[in-house]
């Protein structure tokens, strides 16, 4: 018997949001150097008043490398794992999210072309690999779902599989035939292209929240949507969903999302596949709640993960689509397995 | 009240429905007949929108191509002909999407009545007691009554019913066919279903449609329409001997 409110409570989102932000701190207190809570909290406290902080507390540390980090780690790990609920919603199927359907290769494939050639905008140094990690993301897609849908209109699992499978050889083909020749640039792309978030500045964490507010507003916008969607695509337009507008919006609002994550890390696997899936099975399929759930989870995920990275092999830095891809994989055979299994 | 006028439905080259011309009037019953590819599905799907088509479909004098999505949902309520779910929605979530053709924007709170509407489509469909089962759970009987109380809750003036009776089993098919025939008496509604049993079609139909190879061969009512003759046309075989051998097995 399944009785579920609609939205979460104000008390749970305090729950969720107190979880969060310890996970954060933990994440900007443990690394190769563990930095006391105690001197943690006083370097932030002091930074935000505007005072000078003693070089003994690592406020460089702690302000320019690891706060950056987390906040960046922590808005792509929740506009990730929110794409690929919404995908999976839209497309009624639990295997779709980024890297499964070679949004994220797409996206990859965009900001490697804007790395190798020096792509940027006029004024916006910055802004080349967020561009065009954008537009290959959202063209990616398109090409995608237009040859899924020319193939079988229901969107089976196999179908999924099988055209993420070719896209994702198609556009790593496209990559490593511009990393031949991009010479100084190589090794910039291929730490790049596994997925980090070394480096990761405020700017970076701007450019995120940005993004995020903006598309994460317009799929949560649309949660009652995507529940008919995720009954099914008829469903939708048979309740009065106008489906076509919508499909655009959400799939417009999934591609700059994941584009801008994309762009700012690198690839980073599984992360949409893998926590809506876990989420759901807690909050229920209703995308009221789902949607919220997978933002907090999302970004906790991550910030585990990135801090995993971090430590396992201290001082080394395994890349973090390191450690997303090995959890991710695994979930990735269950959920196969096991949905295979119910047929 | 639903007036279809020359309309055609092609998928590349192939013409699956070719000028289909019909009308309808509130409290009728129109079943829609005739053996397998005859264009029946496709024809719903085109008078619900669901794929391109050429010529009117009007409702109540309005072509329905000029009404956005929530519109028609208010006027039209259609049930599809299978239902392949794939997450653990509760029987109650899927039947409150009924309710979103009435919805306004993100913060506009739900209107007063749906509620109540929910749990009279509940109610109506026998529903009420697994309102809160996971629909992975349920048989196709109860997938489709479930499916059949969210267009209730959607309350539309017409219904359009792909096969009603799949996955219902007799004692079902009663309750379903006489709950529609009672919900199509009350004035300004009306129902067009596609059936392949023929003995549904002529007790509760009040007119039918007999198509073959995507061409109307007759309509009207269903004492017309499902005549011996008519139907060896369409079928190819003598329906009445057929159904007549089948009836005496119980006599």
């Amino acid at each position: 018997m399944i009785k579920r409110p609609e939205g979460f409570s104000a008390t749970e989102y305090i729950l969720f949001g107190a979880v969060t932000i310890v996970v954060m701190v933990a994440c900007v207190c443990l690394g190769s150097v563990n930095i006391p809570l105690g001197n943690t909290f006083k370097v932030i406290w002091q930074a935000v008043r505007g005072l000078s902080v003693p070089d003994e507390l690592s406020p460089a540390v702690i302000l320019y490398v690891r706060l950056p980090r987390v906040f960046c780690v922590a808005l792509a790990g929740a506009g990730l794992s929110v794409c690929g609920a919404a995908m999976q919603g839209l497309l009624r199927n639990p295997l779709a999210d980024g890297s499964t359907l070679g949004v994220s290769a797409g996206a990859s494939l965009g900001a490697v072309t804007a790395i190798a050639f020096g792509l940027t905008i006029p004024g916006l140094p910055f802004s080349g690999t967020v561009i065009f990690a954008v537009i290959f993301a959202f063209l990616a897609l398109v090409v995608i779902l237009t040859l899924a849908y020319r193939l079988d209109y229901s969107l089976t699992t196999n179908t999924i599989i099988l055209i993420g499978v070719i896209f994702n050889m198609f556009a790593g083909s496209i990559t490593s035939l511009l990393i031949t020749f991009a010479h100084e640039k190589v090794k910039t792309i291929t730490f790049w292209s596994m997925g980090s978030f070394a480096g990761s500045s405020y700017k970076n964490a701007l450019i995120v929240l940005i993004a995020f507010a903006i598309c994460g507003t317009v799929i949560f916008s649309y949660a009652r949507e995507l529940n008919s969607f995720a009954i099914g695509e008829e469903n939708a337009r048979h309740v009065g969903v106008n489906v076509k507008r919508v499909k655009l919006l959400i799939l417009i609002a999934v591609s700059v999302l994941i584009g801008v994550s994309v762009s700012i890390s690198g690839t980073i696997g599984f992360v949409g596949l893998v926590v809506p899936h876990m989420t759901r099975m807690i909050s229920g399929p209703n995308h009221k709640r789902l949607l919220s759930a997978s933002a907090f989870s999302g970004a906790v995920f991550l910030m585990i993960a990135d801090l995993v990275a971090r430590v396992i092999l201290r001082p080394l830095e395994l890349p973090i689509g390191v450690v997303t891809s090995f959890v991710g994989s695994i979930v990735f055979v269950y959920i196969f397995y096991t949905s295979r299994k119910a047929k | 009240m639903l007036r279809v006028i020359d309309l055609s439905v092609k998928f590349g080259s192939a013409q699956i429905v070719k000028r289909v011309s019909f009308e309808l009037e509130e409290q009728q019953w129109l079943m829609l007949v005739g053996p397998n590819g005859a264009g029946k599905s496709t024809l719903i799907n085109a008078i619900s929108r669901g794929v391109p088509y050429t010529g009117s479909v009007l409702l109540h004098g309005r072509n329905i191509s000029g009404m956005k999505p929530q519109e028609l949902a208010r006027h039209m309520g259609v049930l599809a002909q299978s239902h392949n779910v794939a997450y653990s929605f509760s029987v109650e979530e899927v039947v409150k999407l009924g309710r979103y053709a009435y919805s306004g924007g993100v913060f506009s709170s739900p209107p007063a009545e749906d509620d109540r509407m929910v749990d009279e489509a509940l109610e109506m469909t026998g529903m009420t007691s697994p309102r809160g089962h996971s629909v992975l759970t349920l048989s196709g009987g109860e997938l489709q009554r479930t499916f059949l109380a969210q267009i209730f809750a959607q309350d539309p003036q017409l219904l359009i019913l792909d096969e009603p009776a799949n996955y219902l089993d007799l004692l079902y098919q009663k309750q379903v066919f006489d709950l529609i025939r009672e919900w199509v008496k009350k004035p300004g509604r009306a129902v067009v279903s596609v059936v392949h049993d023929l003995s549904l079609a002529k007790a509760y139909g009040t007119n039918a449609v007999l198509m073959h190879r995507g061409r109307i061969i007759s309509s009207g009512s269903v004492g017309e329409v499902l005549s011996k003759a008519n139907l060896r046309v369409a079928y190819d075989m003598d329906i009445y001997e057929w159904m007549n051998k089948m009836l005496s097995q119980w006599q």
